[in-house]
């Protein structure tokens, strides 16, 4: 382009082969092929692009140029040119005009024919179109009664044709039992000619119609026949795979295994299509064992014995689970973990529902008495599950089991801890009732020691009634009695310690009650059954423990794996409760006793009282009541060692009274820098006597006890008499009945020094008390006391 | 100077009475009253000199009769009432107190000869002598012949209401009312003019099956003053002394005979009772079903119980087992928080104790075990000047003074 630009200032050339085309090229096609072509093909688009580019320079005086100014070019022509080259000038020009009239000329007509020979086509196609239009219209109509006649035909075909359908499908279905009944004599063929894939398909495909209609007798017959094949089926099937698959791998079996191994997928395949309804059928019939189960549980008949019932349970379900188990084990053993781990599952979950019933049944027996029933029926449902816990060890069956068996024999070592302290508040009871009922008049008491014996005894042997029936679990032939838990656990933890050990404390406490029982004044409790109790735990701390826990380790040879209560702390509790028993005890026949006392000496008028003639009866009373406790004491203690005794105890004379005379002698001084101590030989004797311990522990003989009675009396006559004031007579009286005591009370007490002691304490108090103290005189006192 | 040293002090007579002079705020006095059938009775004044570790002691004659019981005015320092035996002779006389003049030997010879001589209890109101009131230091050596005597200011009639058990002072008041419990009568008393003459204001009287006998009663500081508490048999009572009506009843406190009781000072609800089922019991008398607390320590009956008066948690126990027990009551006192002791202060000091418990903190425990006396204990009270002293009386008339040990009384203030 830029090289037709150069020659188009060119003045001769340029002018006229724009606007004429072919043959306006003519000049340039000499001068360059290359940019001819160029031009040939930027006709098309030049007109556009190509005049403005062609003459390049804003030449106002190119003819050719856009921007040709006539009056510009006019003008330099006049000026430049001399009138020869204006003339040459204006004929070129002029020729060159009647060139291009020419030119239009003819293309004028050109274009013009063309334009009438379109016009025509125009014309002639408008013609062709209006008749198309009308046929057009025709086959709209025409199809439109097509439409009606096709509607009127089917309408009137459309009853055939439900007809036929409903034949078509009586067909297929008459087809398909066609293939039914035809099936038992299919699969048999197939079984016979070998092609077990193709009875298996079959199978497969009439079982869910067999089942369906099974209720049909027909039908039913089908099935049991088809069952009757697959079986056969199933075994052959066996047979083959037993058969391809060699017992042993060795090397030639290894190539053998190689060969047979697509068999036995195939088999294993096949048997897995059989294996499901398999399990569901399994399933079906152990249910039913389980209802049957249930209804023997049911609330309101009698239930059979626990022994039946695992008998039951036994050989119905868990046999039936044993079998179901054992076959599915056979036959899909080589289903791997997936299959074993599907009848474990079937297994746990029939299973738990078993266990459920068992335990139902079992909460049942817990009331019930008899052990060895309730062991035997463990045994064999132990027993029994144990086969499929050997079948079925991912089931954890036999665990479970084991399970129900440990917490049935907790519940019932429960059961016989409850059972032994109910015996032993029973005993109690008897034992109080013993004590209320009326005493023949000859009769000396009840029989304490008796009393004691039938109680230790009684409970002895329900300690050894309750020992007996838990060793059931532990026998050598009962199935469980080798797990670990009835070795170790169950004879240490419950026998040992939960059942004896139990007990014992139990006891202890109960009896301890009784001490602390709010009706302080001791009524609650008569003081007979503290006694006797109280001796009953001294019995259990000296011997009886150590036998019953000798017995026990003997019968349960307890391994020493767990930590045991060892005997002594359980003698020593013992020992501590008897001992509280026991100062209970004295406290309340003290009271008793000094209740009567203090009575005596409050409501008397100690001013306006007679010359004493008699001991008054209450003491007579007291000593009475001292005797009786004694007896009573006597029954169950000891006597115990007592000081060396003067042989003329019961003779002494009363110190006090040289005490009180001599304090007579004295004369009444104030002077306080040498203070008379009005009872100075007491208080000598007090120096040199221990003190006296009023409610101390005492210690299990009778003279303990009798001792501690006595002081807890005597103090309180003391405290009372202090209270008083005392007329001569009162004093005489005082000393009377102080002589009288002490004549009876020495022999009950360890050391009869105390005795005398606190009687003359009494003695001394009264003197004290009374504003005329004449004493009687120590003869007439023992006259009198002698007498009464 | 070894001070926790008890001091002992011997009275010729039995005595079971003993008070501090409540209205004595600086020197530590207590009174003591003796029993005697035989001679003439006394009242000892006794002294304590704190620093010297010294007693001094006056004796005024009380010859009215024996002395069951006194108790000091919390107003005036020089009255105190005591409850006194009287024996008459035939019937007693209206003019009773024209005999007390009348020696004891007279008396003594009446009822020797009598057959149907008779014991009343009475109580009256008495003026000790001026000079002897705030506590003349007279040497103990001197006071031998002439024993000055009580002057009486009025006698509080109970011939209508039978023996006195007690005589209570208003512990706030002025000295002007008192209650007396006579057999089963509750009676209160106003002191007028100058205590010369005793109108009974009003009376409550028990009623019910048997014979109902008061054997003490307290009155409570709190509540203004308006309520007392008795004791009669195994039940403890609260009496409004405005109405004189019971207010609260304690059924069956004690397992036997309650023998004294006694009024927190600090908490008003609380009240501790003893009796001779050998426990001290605490109450809330809000709730009179259950002790809030329960000591078991004494192997006799408990005679008497007492609140310290500042230091609520420190109680004081005598018993017919002739021991003295302070008991550290802290968790049912008012200042149930105290300080952390030492364990090793009061071991070293006090382990010649023989019943001495090792001091375990805030916990309710006894602090010591008294042994000084040889017969039963029936009195035990704190001195209403030093909050850290008490004294014990046992019938045989030996009076104990003791001191709160030193280490405890440093961890209570500090």
């Amino acid at each position: 382009m830029a090289a037709a630009a150069a020659a188009g200032p060119s003045p001769g050339s340029g002018p006229g082969d724009s606007p004429e085309g072919p043959e306006g090229e003519a000049p340039e096609r000499r001068r360059k092929a290359h940019g001819m072509l160029k031009l040939y093909y930027g006709l098309s688009e030049g007109e556009a692009a190509g005049r403005p580019a062609g003459p390049d320079p804003l030449d106002p005086t190119d003819l050719n140029g856009a921007h040709f100014d006539p009056e510009v070019y006019l003008d330099k022509l006049r000026r430049e040119c001399p009138l020869a080259q204006l003339m040459d000038s204006e004929t070129d020009m002029v020729r060159q005009i009647r060139a291009l009239d020419s030119d239009m000329q003819t293309l004028v007509y050109e274009n013009y024919n063309k334009f009438i020979s379109a016009t025509d086509t125009i014309r002639k196609m408008k013609n062709d179109f209006r008749k198309m239009e009308d046929e057009m219209d025709r086959l709209a109509t025409n199809m439109a009664v097509i439409t009606d006649f096709s509607a009127r035909i089917s309408a009137t075909l459309q009853d055939r044709h439900e007809r036929i359908t409903k034949l078509a499908g009586v067909h297929a279905l008459l087809r398909k039992l066609q293939f039914l009944f035809e099936l038992p004599s299919r699969l048999t063929k197939c079984v016979e000619l070998g092609a077990y894939g193709q009875a298996v398909r079959y199978q497969g495909r009439a079982q869910a119609v067999l089942q369906q209609y099974q209720h049909l007798p027909s039908f039913r017959a089908i099935q049991d026949d088809c069952q009757v094949i697959t079986a056969r089926l199933a075994q052959q099937l066996r047979q083959r795979f037993r058969c391809a698959l060699p017992p042993a791998p060795s090397p030639i079996c290894a190539r053998l295994l190689a060969v047979a191994l697509p068999c036995v997928c195939f088999c294993v395949e096949l048997l897995l299509a059989l294996g499901e309804p398999f399990l569901a059928h399994a399933r079906g019939r152990l249910e039913k064992e389980l209802r049957s189960l249930e209804a023997e549980l049911g609330p309101s008949p009698p239930a059979p014995d626990v022994l039946e019932f695992t008998d039951h349970g036994g050989s119905g379900f868990v046999g039936g689970l044993c079998q179901v188990a054992a076959a599915y084990q056979e036959l899909f053993a080589a289903q791997g973990p997936a299959g074993a781990e599907k009848l474990a599952a079937f297994a746990r979950e029939l299973g738990s529902r078993y266990f459920a019933l068992v335990e139902r049944r079992l909460a049942q027996e817990q009331g019930g008495g008899d052990n060895s029933l309730l062991v035997r029926a463990l045994d064999r449902f132990h027993r029994r599950l144990r086969a499929p816990g050997a079948l079925l060890a991912a089931a954890g069956l036999a665990d479970a089991a084991t399970e129900i068996v440990e917490r049935v024999a907790r519940e019932r070592l429960g059961h016989h801890l409850q059972g032994l302290r109910a015996a032993f508040l029973g005993c109690l009871t008897d034992v109080r009732q013993a004590l209320a009922a009326p005493r023949v008049a000859g009769k000396e008491g009840p029989g304490l020691a008796e009393l004691l014996a039938n109680v230790a005894s009684s409970i002895l042997s329900h300690i050894k009634a309750s020992l007996a029936a838990v060793h059931l679990f532990t026998a050598k032939e009962v199935s469980f009695s080798n797990k670990p838990y009835f070795r170790g656990e169950f004879c240490s933890q419950g026998v040992r310690e939960g059942l004896i050990v139990g007990f014992i404390h139990s006891m202890c406490q109960t009896a301890q009650s009784f001490c602390d029982s709010p009706g302080e004044k001791g009524g609650a409790t008569p003081p007979a059954l503290l006694l006797l109790l109280s001796r009953l735990c001294l019995d259990y701390e000296t011997a009886t423990i150590s036998y019953i826990l000798t017995l026990t380790d003997e019968q349960f040879l307890v391994q020493d794996q767990f930590p045991v209560t060892p005997v002594s702390t359980l003698c020593a509790e013992a020992r501590e409760t008897a001992r509280r028993l026991l100062t209970h005890y004295v406290k309340v026949q003290g009271l008793v006793i000094s209740q009567m006392l203090r009575k005596s000496v409050e409501t008397r008028d100690w001013l306006s009282t007679l010359e004493p003639r008699n001991v008054r009866a209450v003491m007579k009373r007291v000593v009475e009541d001292t005797t009786a406790i004694d007896v009573q004491v006597g029954l169950l203690y000891e006597e115990g060692v007592r000081k060396a005794q003067s042989s003329d105890s019961s003779k002494r004379t009363f110190s006090v009274y040289s005490s009180s005379r001599q304090q007579g002698r004295y004369a009444p001084s104030y002077t306080p820098s040498a203070p008379m101590d009005t009872n100075l030989l007491s208080n000598i004797q007090k120096l040199f006597s221990e003190r006296i311990d009023v409610f101390s522990p005492v210690e299990f003989n009778k003279v303990s006890v009798l001792t501690g009675i006595i002081k807890i009396s005597l103090k309180t006559l003391l405290e009372c008499v202090r209270l008083r004031t005392f007329g001569r007579f009162g004093l005489q009286q005082v000393q009377v009945d102080c002589h009288f005591l002490q004549l009876y009370l020495w022999r009950f007490v360890a050391d009869e020094e105390l005795v005398h002691l606190l009687l003359d304490e009494v003695v001394a108090s009264a003197a004290l008390r009374c504003p005329d103290p004449v004493p009687m005189e120590p003869s007439v006192v023992e006259v009198i006391c002698e007498r009464g | 100077m070894e001070d926790d040293a008890p001091v002992i002090y011997g009275l010729e007579f039995q005595a079971r009475a003993l008070t501090p002079q409540t209205a004595e705020t600086d020197a530590i006095r207590f009174l003591v009253g003796t029993q005697s059938l035989k001679y003439d009775n006394q009242i000892h004044i006794i002294d304590f000199d704190d620093e010297n570790n010294i007693i001094n002691k006056n004796v005024l004659l009380h010859q009215a009769g024996e002395i069951w019981h006194i108790s000091a005015s919390p107003a005036d320092r020089g009255v105190l009432a005591t409850c006194y035996n009287r024996t008459f002779c035939y019937v007693p006389s209206l003019d009773s107190f024209g005999a007390l003049g009348k020696s004891a030997a007279q008396l003594f010879i009446a009822l020797a000869t009598s057959s149907d001589s008779k014991v009343l209890t009475c109580a009256a109101v008495w003026r000790m002598p001026k000079e002897l009131e705030s506590g003349s230091h007279e040497s103990p050596d001197d006071s031998s012949s002439t024993a000055q005597t009580l002057e009486l200011l009025c006698h509080l009639d109970n011939t209508a209401h039978g023996n006195m058990a007690c005589v209570v002072w208003e512990p706030m008041g002025d000295g002007k009312k008192i209650i007396s419990l006579a057999d089963n009568h509750i009676l209160l008393w106003d002191l007028q003019e100058s205590s010369s003459q005793a109108v009974l204001a009003s009376s409550a009287s028990l009623e019910g099956k048997g014979q109902l006998k008061f054997t003490s009663g307290r009155w409570s500081p709190h509540h203004n003053c308006t309520q007392v508490a008795t004791a009669n048999d195994t039940t403890l009572r609260g009496w409004d002394t405005r109405s004189m009506s019971q207010i609260y009843c304690i059924e069956n406190a004690h397992g036997q005979l309650v023998r004294d009781l006694d009024f927190n000072p600090n908490k008003q609800y609380y009240l501790a009772s003893c009796g001779d089922d050998c426990k001290v019991k605490f109450w809330d008398t809000r709730n009179v079903t259950e002790p809030v607390k329960t000591l078991e320590e004494h192997s006799h009956w408990v005679w008497n119980v007492r609140y310290n008066h500042s230091h609520d948690q420190l109680v004081l126990t005598g018993s017919s087992d002739s021991r003295v027990i302070l008991s550290n009551m802290v968790s049912i006192s008012s200042e149930p928080f105290g300080h952390l002791v030492d364990d090793d202060d009061i071991s070293d000091q006090e382990d010649h104790r023989s019943e001495e418990k090792s001091k375990e903190p805030l916990q309710d425990n006894v602090i010591a075990t008294y042994e000084e006396h040889e017969d039963s204990v029936y009195a035990v009270d704190w001195s209403s000047a030093d909050p850290w002293l008490f004294a014990s009386l046992s019938y045989d008339g030996r009076l104990v003074i003791n001191r709160v040990p030193r280490a405890l009384k440093y961890h209570i203030l500090l």
